[in-house]
């Protein structure tokens, strides 16, 4: 129990550590940080389904553009306020991801990743047709008077809720059911797990934050399309920064997002054509050299210096 | 009847790019995301030896071959063989290939967005042709008979010939393949260079009718997947008929519709395929 | 023991695989606190009757009850809850996790559940009654191939089922290892459990089993007890070859 409560403390130090930073710095540094808080909950959101399972879910993208213009939609065309257009987002992309999960989590990973690899290109098609045609193809707008350091907050409001939902799920049933599918699944049928179920309620928390994070970001770009908010890239940078951290470890993904964060700005500034080979040799380095992430090497060091 | 027919053309290259997912997904076991991409290149050298040589594009698919078949094999000797013998299981090595391929991918069209940036641009064999009171494009005809051409070849290779038939045993059971004295590793990696061969030259034969960049093969390589997942992993006669399903289906939301849902109307189909038909259109159930 | 209530209750199940039928109409009956034991030759369909139980995968038709309840459209996991535990032909321990947590997925999700302390309690005793007292906290993967039989027989046991089938969770164990398995199988029989076995070890099938059927060809040929059915002329020539 002395355990628990530490960890839980750590955490609470963390949250509380992160939440000064806006009166640290503003301007530039904030907006990285704001950039690395988001993807710390995509990341640390999405390694708790996909880490254990192994189903490579490259949805992200897809959720967070519902988030987005789903916020935007709401308040620019119907005079929806920000807060209820958040929770009616992150309630839509919950029901698709439990439709999506249903539908293709009771078969093999390969059928789900390639699902999910073109899912937010897709809902990008079918959003821009129905507004070119239904709604007139206007700008939608998002103005709020939030600034840089609100939406950090947000953002990490919603980042502590996933490590809290983490720190919950490895203790419960479901995690210990996710555990045993992601090692044998056939075993976990045969011993009484709803491996279905299991599978499709983790991949539904992953839209539903996916889809909060989206919200929250929407009045950051004060004008939103389609192309935008729908993002193929972000889904495949949240996979790169879960994986680099190591996904065995519920804090595993935030040692992968910061320096990736870092690292992903400074070539987007400097050599911004080199941005999709980059991506590549990420994937590459961390199958072929750090397959298990930044985590796997801290405790196959750890292992060295204790033999 | 438009329809059926421009369905059909495009049904028939569509078919070419999954018989080569389906050589490298359904025999050396390597679900390929990278398979896009090489469609890609064969697209981007078509356009630019046209360009700057004047080649025709129906020249390049044998220039093409022998480089494309080349570099898969060196792909799946240096790059997936490591995986292969590190994965402890089947799902570890999906796990692990999908990485890597989706590795590959983002190398290759940076590597090509720093080659040619913009749209793959020109002009072939686009004169107006009418069959059968419609009016195509001979450029889709020409593509389409060569599509039929080297499927043909490439069927009767699997089928008539040692290597084939060594091709195909492996693809049914890689293990009693090994113990009938058939080195599985070499023909894995013989299947995933005609496959990403086979590719290479649909890309050609694509890029004399329709407009590529560089990012495209994602879509190319999705709309393979399905294909393939339709069909039947390693079922040739099934990737046909999805092939051609496909190919009308999106010219008939194209034309009825609008194009810019050729993608959510290839996503009815795969969830259709997911819910009703998991094991292919012509599949047995798993035992 | 042959006059305890039907437990399971197997009537004309069949299960085709494409044009190839692997159980073909078979019925039979196990009673509370029998042993029944399936016998075949290879490729009989004796496996394909045990998955069909468990719900590994479905009927082509027929009905299997457990005590009156229907299992026949139910999904593995509905199965095992309901009380079917199994074993596999081909072992299947979780690699990943300890000796202890192997037990307790059995204990946490099985007929009866438990949570906690209780279930590592239960799962606890059930390694020290499968002979794996002193390996509780080892790597899975470390062990012996009959340890990690037990483990899968400890992880069957621990959701405590109705029913429990073993399919043939003596192959492949040396002979003082066949000798401590066939114990440990019959110290379970003392204890009123209801087992389903399917063997090859003939030793095993005698000093076990108080009833058997026999499968060819997916098809019921012999039914009685082990010295009966294993001197059934139609058995022998089963196992023979006809001609």
């Amino acid at each position: 129990m002395t355990g628990e409560v530490r960890s839980l403390l750590i955490g609470a130090v963390c949250v509380a550590l992160a939440a000064a930073v806006p009166y640290v710095t503003d301007g530039y540094w904030l907006s990285i940080a704001l950039t690395a808080m988001m993807y710390i909950a995509l990341s640390t959101s999405w390694a708790l389904f996909s880490g254990p399972t192994h189903y490579i879910s490259l949805a992200s993208g897809a959720f967070f553009g519902i988030g987005g213009y789903l916020v935007a939609t709401g308040m620019s065309d119907y005079n929806q306020s920000f807060w209820l257009m958040m929770f009616v987002a992150a309630v839509v992309a919950t029901l698709l991801a439990g439709l999506i999960g249903l539908a293709t989590l009771r078969l093999s990973g390969v059928y789900f990743v390639i699902f999910t690899l073109g899912l937010a290109e897709m809902i990008r098609n079918l959003v821009s047709w129905v507004q070119n045609n239904f709604l007139g193809s206007r700008g939608l707008y998002v103005l709020t008077d939030f600034t840089d350091a609100h939406i950090y907050w947000m953002l990490l409001a919603v980042a502590a809720a996933v490590f809290l939902f983490g720190w919950f799920i490895d203790r419960s049933r479901l995690g210990f059911a996710l555990k045993i599918i992601g090692n044998e699944e056939t075993v976990a049928r045969h011993v009484g797990i709803n491996t279905a179920w299991t599978k499709v309620v983790l991949f539904m928390s992953t839209g539903f934050f996916a889809a909060l994070v989206g919200a929250i970001i929407a009045p950051r770009y004060s004008y939103i399309e389609p192309n935008l908010v729908f993002s193929p890239e972000l889904s495949f940078l949240v996979v790169i920064m879960a994986l680099l951290g190591g996904t065995h470890r519920l804090w595993g993904p935030l040692l992968g997002v910061i320096p990736f964060t870092l690292i992903w700005e400074a070539i987007s500034i400097w050599v911004p054509n080199f941005t999709t080979l980059f991506l590549g040799l990420a994937f590459l380095t961390i199958v072929y050299f750090i397959p298990n992430g930044f985590v796997g090497l801290l405790e196959k060091l750890r292992h060295r210096s204790v033999a | 009847m438009d329809i059926l027919i421009s369905g059909l053309l495009l049904g028939g290259t569509y078919v070419l790019i999954a018989m080569g997912l389906n050589l490298q997904y359904g025999v050396a076991r390597i679900m390929n995301l990278a398979n896009g991409e090489m469609i890609v290149l064969g697209a981007l050298a078509g356009f630019w030896l046209y360009m700057t040589a004047t080649i025709s594009p129906l020249l390049t698919i044998f220039l093409i071959a022998p480089i494309a078949f080349a570099g898969n094999w060196l792909v799946y000797r240096l790059l997936l063989v490591p995986l292969v013998r590190r994965a402890g299981n089947q799902g570890q090595l999906e796990v692990d290939s999908i990485l890597a391929t989706f590795g590959m991918s983002f190398v290759l069209v940076g590597i090509m967005v720093s080659l040619h940036g913009e749209y793959f641009t020109y002009s072939f064999l686009a004169s107006p042709l009418s069959i059968l009171g419609t009016t195509v494009a001979l450029n889709r005809l020409v593509a389409f008979g060569f599509a039929v051409v080297i499927g043909l070849i490439l069927y009767l290779w699997l089928n008539h010939s040692r290597a084939g038939m060594a091709v195909r045993a492996v693809s049914v059971d890689p293990a009693s393949a090994r113990l009938v004295g058939i080195d599985v590793g070499k023909v894995s990696a013989l299947a995933f260079a005609v496959g990403g061969m086979v590719s290479a030259m649909a890309g050609v034969l694509i890029s004399t009718f329709i407009t590529l960049d560089a990012s495209v093969g994602v879509i190319f390589t999705m709309k393979a997947l399905i294909i393939v997942i339709m069909g039947g992993v390693g079922d040739i006669r099934g990737a046909i008929v999805a092939a051609v399903i496909l190919g009308m289906v999106e010219t008939a939301v194209a034309t009825l519709i609008d194009p810019g849902l050729t993608l959510a109307a290839a996503y009815l189909i795969f969830l259709l395929v997911l819910l009703f038909k998991p094991q292919g259109l012509f599949g047995r159930a798993p035992v | 023991m042959s006059n305890g209530r039907t437990l399971l209750d197997v009537q004309n199940i069949s299960k085709k695989f494409g044009g190839l039928v692997a159980v073909n109409g078979l019925s039979f009956t196990v009673k509370e606190q029998e042993v029944l034991g399936i016998i075949g030759p290879n490729g009989s369909g004796k496996t394909t009757v045990m998955n069909l139980i468990s719900g590994a995968f479905p009927l082509s038709s027929g009905s299997i009850r457990l005590m009156g309840r229907e299992l026949a459209d139910l999904s593995a996991h509905r199965i095992a809850r309901a009380g079917v535990a199994r074993t596999f032909q081909l072992v299947r321990i979780l690699p990943g996790l300890s000796v202890m947590d192997n037990v307790v997925a059995g204990a946490v999700f099985g007929h009866r559940r438990r949570w906690r302390t209780e279930a590592e309690s239960h799962a606890r005793d059930l390694l020290d009654r499968v002979g794996l007292g002193d390996k509780h906290y080892q790597p899975v993967s470390a062990l012996t191939y009959i340890d990690q039989k037990r483990v899968e027989l400890a992880r069957a046991l621990a959701g405590d089922p109705q029913i429990l089938l073993l399919d043939e969770w003596l192959a492949g164990l040396n002979p003082s290892e066949l000798h401590t398995g066939i114990e440990l199988i019959e110290s379970l029989s003392r204890e009123g459990r209801t087992i389903i076995l399917v063997e090859h070890v003939m030793d095993a099938i005698r000093t076990l089993c108080h009833r058997c059927i026999v499968v060819n060809s997916g098809q019921l040929i012999a039914e009685g007890t082990p010295a009966s059915v294993l001197s059934d002329p139609t058995v022998i020539s089963a196992y023979l070859g006809d001609d």
